[in-house]
């Protein structure tokens, strides 16, 4: 389960810039992520409740906001939305693409009182 | 914080009347709210460390390859098998990765390779700083190999860059031919696939050509070998590749 290491790597930068800040906690996080990034929705929430006992995050609300998957066919040239990695074009249906969105996996904001 | 836009701003809010000197004015109130727009990437600080080790191995000319796929694919014996063949031509250096267990190290070590083991614990997959600080401990010589046998996982490795130059992803005919469909991100995420024990081939249903084609689906530059390790059919190929590009021919 990876997203333990994420939820803490999470945990790391949100300590980082409260400090930077000056702040003491963060209200509320905005999440990024991709829907190809390989992240679990449910398996990081079950990580977050331990990985942000005892931290600046410990009250934090958080969001997430969805990355749709998008790619350019390298057949046809279009571009199209996917929704799983091993998608077709559903123009030409080749099967060569070049991912262009959607294994973001980012802290967008923090609001840190 | 302003509730409205969410605007913030450090700078004091300056107030001028004509005929009077411009004074920051400070109002004493409850904890300011700031808002933070980051776009800080999660996997940051080991991109940074992935970053690092790469550097590190181009300085000293050492090729490191990542070795991931599910328990049991036959990654060990590949590796045990490759370096006996291969240790009178080229240096080997290997990082075992495993959430317990010193076995593994034990296999490699009886090749006569040097071995680090890392045990993860609970954790699921070996991260750059994890590599970073086992090459502390054992510095690769110039012009060497450095395998790096991540943990059996297919879906946590995927993530974590360890500053190699290839990751090679096995899969074995006794699995099914969807795993590609299956664990995408790692498939997606790798520069050669292995497919191992195809000397089972006519035992089991495994569809080879379905199976590459699959893989393509998520990555359409993967390069295959078709091997046994353990009985040697194919290996000739996938050793003559090491070989290429040890000695730095692109193939």
């Amino acid at each position: 389960m990876h997203e333990l290491s994420i939820a803490l790597s999470i945990v790391e930068i949100a300590e980082e810039e409260v400090k930077k800040a000056g702040g003491t906690q963060v209200e509320q996080i905005v999440l990024e992520i991709g829907s190809l990034a390989s992240i679990e929705e449910e398996a990081l929430a079950f990580a977050w409740q331990e990985a942000v006992k005892q931290t600046v995050l410990e009250k934090a609300i958080y969001v997430i906001q969805n990355t749709a998957g998008r790619a350019v066919c390298l057949a046809c040239k279009r571009e199209f939305e996917l929704s799983f990695m091993y998608d077709l074009c559903p123009f030409c249906g080749d099967f060569r693409k070049e991912l262009m969105q959607g294994k973001e996996l980012r802290i967008k904001s923090l609001i840190i009182i | 914080m302003c509730t409205t836009c969410g605007c913030s701003s450090d700078e004091p809010a300056n107030m001028a009347q004509p005929g009077l000197q411009a004074k920051p004015l400070s109002v004493a109130g409850p904890p300011q709210k700031q808002f933070h727009l980051l776009e800080r990437d999660v996997l940051q600080k080991n991109h940074h460390d992935a970053a690092h080790n790469r550097q590190h191995f181009e300085k000293s000319d050492v090729l490191a390859i990542n070795l991931v796929s599910s328990p049991g694919s036959g990654k060990t014996t590949l590796l045990e098998k490759t370096i006996l063949a291969l240790k009178d031509e080229i240096s080997f250096y290997v990082i075992e990765g495993d959430q317990q267990t010193m076995l593994d190290a034990n296999r490699i070590e009886a090749t006569g390779a040097p071995v680090i083991q890392i045990n993860t614990g609970k954790g699921c997959h070996l991260d750059a700083a994890m590599v970073h600080e086992a090459l502390h401990t054992m510095q690769p010589a110039r012009h060497s190999i450095l395998m790096i046998e991540n943990v059996g996982n297919l879906v946590c490795p995927a993530l974590f860059d360890l500053g190699e130059k290839y990751r090679v992803v096995t899969m074995s005919v006794t699995e099914g031919d969807d795993k590609p469909l299956k664990y995408p991100n790692m498939f997606e995420s790798a520069d050669i696939c292995v497919i191992n024990k195809v000397d089972l081939l006519p035992y089991v249903d495994f569809n080879l050509e379905k199976s590459k084609e699959h893989a393509l689906r998520v990555n359409h530059k993967l390069k295959f070998f078709e091997l046994s390790a353990t009985k040697g059919d194919g290996m000739a190929n996938w050793l003559n590749w090491l070989r290429l590009e040890h000695a730095g021919i692109p193939v």
